[in-house]
């Protein structure tokens, strides 16, 4: 998979690719989006509020997942040093940051009515504001710093730092008391959330990986266009 | 594979992540009273240095038949099926309050078995089902 990544690889890519991948999108989420608000049932507690948990999740899920990939990339960035795999890190960071603020704000919507307050700062709410603020960082030194291999060393360092932070968040609701609840998907029990539930959850999260991965190919991509500009600029 | 200045910038990172990480364990260990967003009836129980001026929170489960209703003022026990807490508060309840269920309380205790509440939130759980598969379970259960 990491083969296709290769520069001249997302080069040649066609925007047939991204553009068949919308539809499949769109279909996707379109669906995600019937089973979440109509083919559902609302929860015995929360009533329709649980709905908004189908938007929440699967943006907490994807925030997390990409900062992991960011941090794992920034490690071989500074071991290796290969050229172009800071890049796929710079243009993953965007989409984590709207995913992050995307989940802190679902759930503080789905707070109000739940747990009666919009924000508190226990540990989970924390953690993730922790991680929105290390999306704001990393983003910023791209921004910022101009010479590329100062911009390329501090980002990383960044990156590795955030990494650290998501162990926390994922079991900071296991480790201490907390407002937040505790995971109901886990690896290692049966789901607490009835299947009915799951379905919405399962394929919303397909559609937002697949909206993901569209914006990150064409990001990728620009990046990719501007090294080259760069070097033959150079030259 | 890896060329011959990669390895000791793997060492360096390596050891600066084992270290930074010992480090933020110590950080929040050290915080621990700070990162615990509220204390069940035992941990106040069994605490010792316990101050009654500070605004401090506590959580646990709504005892069933506990609630009190007068007007506005309420008072109910919190449980964590060891220990117990009676709490009384003046105000408007949380949609999701009910006995049985997490609540958290914040204010003052005035001693270790009474609490005055200024607020009142409900907490959830980590299950979510349908009202009919809700009912179904509480028959089989009962």
């Amino acid at each position: 998979m990491f083969k296709n990544l290769l520069p001249h690889k997302i080069l040649t890519l066609t925007n047939s690719l991204i553009k068949n991948l919308l539809s499949i999108m769109i279909l996707i989420i379109s669906l995600a989006l019937l089973f979440a608000l109509f083919f559902s049932p609302p929860d015995y507690i929360q009533g329709d509020s649980v709905r908004i948990m189908y938007v929440h999740v699967p943006s907490s899920f994807i925030s997390l997942g990409l900062f992991s990939i960011i941090g794992i990339i920034s490690i071989l960035n500074l071991t290796l040093k290969i050229k172009f795999i800071p890049l796929i890190a710079k243009s993953l960071a965007p989409i984590g940051f709207a995913f992050t603020l995307i989940s802190i704000v679902t759930g503080s919507l789905w707070g109000k009515p739940t747990w009666g307050i919009w924000w508190v700062w226990d540990a989970r709410l924390t953690s993730m504001l922790i991680l929105l603020l290390f999306y704001c960082l990393y983003i910023l030194v791209w921004k910022i710093v101009r010479n590329y291999e100062k911009a390329n060393k501090i980002s990383s360092i960044i990156g590795i730092l955030g990494l650290l932070n998501l162990p926390v968040i994922r079991y900071s609701v296991d480790w201490w008391n907390t407002l937040h609840q505790p995971s109901s998907i886990t690896l290692t029990s049966a789901p607490t959330i009835h299947y009915t539930m799951i379905i919405p959850l399962v394929i919303m999260l397909i559609g937002l990986l697949i909206y993901s991965l569209i914006v990150f190919l064409m990001r990728y991509k620009i990046e990719l266009i501007k090294l080259k500009l760069k070097k033959r600029n150079i030259k | 594979m890896l060329g011959k200045k990669a390895k000791p910038r793997i060492l360096f990172l390596t050891i600066s992540l084992l270290i930074s990480s010992l480090i933020i364990f110590l950080i929040l260990k050290s915080l621990e009273e700070n990162v615990v967003y509220f204390f069940s009836p035992s941990e106040i129980y069994n605490k010792t240095n316990i101050s009654l001026d500070k605004k401090i929170r506590v959580g646990g489960l709504v005892k069933e038949n506990s609630l009190l209703k007068e007007d506005t003022s309420i008072k109910f026990i919190i449980t964590d099926l060891k220990n117990e807490i009676i709490v009384s508060y003046e105000g408007l309840l949380p949609n999701l309050f009910s006995e049985g269920k997490g609540v958290i309380a914040q204010g003052k205790l005035k001693d270790k078995k009474y609490f005055i509440a200024d607020t009142i939130l409900a907490k959830h759980d980590e299950n979510y089902m349908p009202p009919e598969v809700s009912k179904a379970l509480k028959k089989t259960n009962n």
